[in-house]
């Protein structure tokens, strides 16, 4: 398969090989060396690592800064975008600013409601959606021009992601629904946390045989659980969260602290099984403030060494 | 119509408080039919205001009047030979009547008693909900005649986005997601190919991003 960026995310899938990423929420505070810490943690076993933009609508250190941080650290980083605070001009501004520093990875989002966050009392902006956006920073690279239709110069060369929940509501357009953003453009995808197997091997079944694994590569989301009172808070709490009772039961029939060491279990157990699955291009790893369990899970789960690309 | 809901009686009568005469001016469209700010409103504000003002020893003479529209200058000239006989005019029409109101009656202090909330519709006597945005360029013929741009949180255009849950928006259970509602609408209209149709940028010019808006008719002015 031929490469269209200088991203390593995409050459590792390209080549065929499982992509791994990882995630770094940025800090809350100019302490640019918590950026350094993380990455540190987990560089060895990613091929490429998250930089969330401002994630549950809290404010934080901002994704452009840390991800140039990252690429001066002489490794991968995916500008997480989300349309929630910034309009047409300022996404624009900042993919050539991301762009200008060689970041090659964009992963478009519509960002969660401000009113989860620290300022619900604030606006949104939502100029553009995730999808419009995956357009937009196609059209910039593709076609070399502005959306105000100028030309660029020096377009941005990035590869371009999306967000996919195989569990959220209405399910029978999920499936049309990632078609759609695959028409928009994107060319990775990055999913949702996956805890009900069976329903996002459904969901992959349906992808199949639309066609879509052959256009885009899809990345499993996994995040290993610490105990089960994440569990149930990811179970309850969290939007367009799909986690079964029999996995909310195991992490329950452990004691307190052996839990920690189930949640990594049935994170290992998932991408072991997950790797099986025709169409899965790799994993996206979101240890949320546990980076330094991702190499056992990438070992754990026969990932490791990563693969290297030129 | 415009949904309207009164502002808390305590701000209400700090807006007022050093005035000894007020006249309250109610209006017969929509704060009419939301109840908050017909001839009904009018009545049960000037009785409650009066008493606040009794509780605090102040002597304030406070009228009624409700017009057709305060949208409309014609209305509006009808209380031109009342209007300089008081301190203040307390308007319980929306933002446009308010305003309308005080380009009218230029060095009269207006001041707004409901605040103005959305353009929307009954879904039963005490229950308004939103259903436009005045966006200025209409989406319903796309989206099975449900709006994304008022009645989703984040007004996406090509939804739902990942935070829909069983049919409802990730901001709070109560709401329904609109996404969830314009793909029933499209599947109960058997359209749902349409569903897959990448919906444009939007140009946002025509909503209140573009400035203050100005519809012109040439064909009927006079």
């Amino acid at each position: 398969m031929t490469v269209k960026t200088h991203s390593k995310l995409e050459k590792i899938m390209a080549a065929g090989h499982l992509a791994i990423t990882g995630e770094c929420g940025p800090p809350r505070g100019t302490d640019i060396a918590e950026v350094e810490h993380k990455v540190n943690l987990v560089k060895d076993y990613v091929d490429a690592i998250n930089v969330t933009d401002n994630q549950t609508a809290v404010t934080r250190m901002s994704s452009l800064a840390a991800c140039i941080k990252i690429k001066l650290m002489g490794f991968e980083p995916v500008l997480q975008m989300v349309c929630r605070d910034r309009n047409r001009i300022a996404l624009q501004s900042d993919i050539l600013g991301a762009a200008a520093f060689g970041i090659n990875n964009v992963l478009c989002l519509s960002g969660d409601h401000q009113s989860f966050g620290d300022c619900a009392t604030g606006q949104n902006v939502y100029d553009l959606d995730s999808m419009q956006l995956v357009q937009t920073v196609r059209h910039m690279r593709d076609e070399g021009k502005f959306l105000g239709g100028a030309d660029i110069k020096r377009p941005p060369q990035m590869f371009v992601g999306a967000a996919a929940n195989p569990f959220a509501d209405p399910f029978e357009i999920r499936v049309p629904r990632l078609a759609k953003k695959v028409a928009a453009g994107a060319e990775f995808i990055q999913t949702q946390c996956i805890y009900n197997l069976e329903r996002f091997e459904e969901w992959m079944r349906l992808a199949r045989e639309r066609g879509l694994t052959e256009k885009v590569k899809i990345m499993a989301g996994v995040t290993p659980m610490k105990s089960v009172g994440m569990a149930k808070y990811m179970k309850n709490r969290v939007p367009g969260m799909d986690v079964p009772d029999d996995v909310v039961a195991r992490m329950a029939g452990v004691p307190k602290e052996k839990q920690p060491e189930e949640g990594l279990k049935i994170c290992v157990e998932t991408i072991q099984r997950l790797k099986e699955v025709k169409g899965v291009a790799g994993f996206h790893i979101m240890a949320i403030e546990w980076e330094e369990v991702v190499g056992g899970i990438v070992k754990d789960a026969g990932l490791y060494p990563r693969p290297v690309v030129d | 119509m415009i949904v309207a809901e009164q502002k808390p009686l305590e701000e209400i009568a700090e807006s007022v408080k050093d005035r000894d005469k007020i006249l309250i001016v109610g209006c017969n469209e929509c704060v009419t039919v939301c109840e908050a700010g017909g001839k009904k409103e009018v009545g049960v504000l000037a009785s409650a205001l009066r008493m606040y003002f009794r509780n605090q020893g102040k002597d304030v003479q406070i009228d009624e009047r409700t017009l057709e529209r305060q949208c409309d200058r014609e209305y509006l000239e009808e209380i031109r030979d009342i209007a300089d006989t008081y301190d203040v005019i307390l308007s319980l029409a929306c933002g446009v009547g308010v305003q309308f109101m005080a380009e009218m009656y230029h060095s009269m202090p207006v001041m707004p008693g409901v605040n103005t909330c959305f353009l929307g519709a009954t879904e039963e006597r005490g229950v308004w909900t939103e259903r436009c945005q005045a966006c200025g360029s209409c989406v319903l013929a796309s989206t099975g005649g449900v709006c994304p741009v008022s009645r989703c949180a984040k007004r996406v255009l090509n939804g739902p986005c990942g935070g829909s849950g069983k049919g409802k928006c990730e901001i709070n259970k109560e709401v329904d997601c609109a996404w969830q509602l314009i793909v029933d609408r499209l599947k109960a209209l058997d359209r749902m190919a349409d569903y897959e149709t990448l919906a444009p940028l939007k140009d946002w010019s025509t909503d209140r991003a573009g400035g203050p808006r100005k519809v012109v008719r040439e064909d009927v002015k006079a």
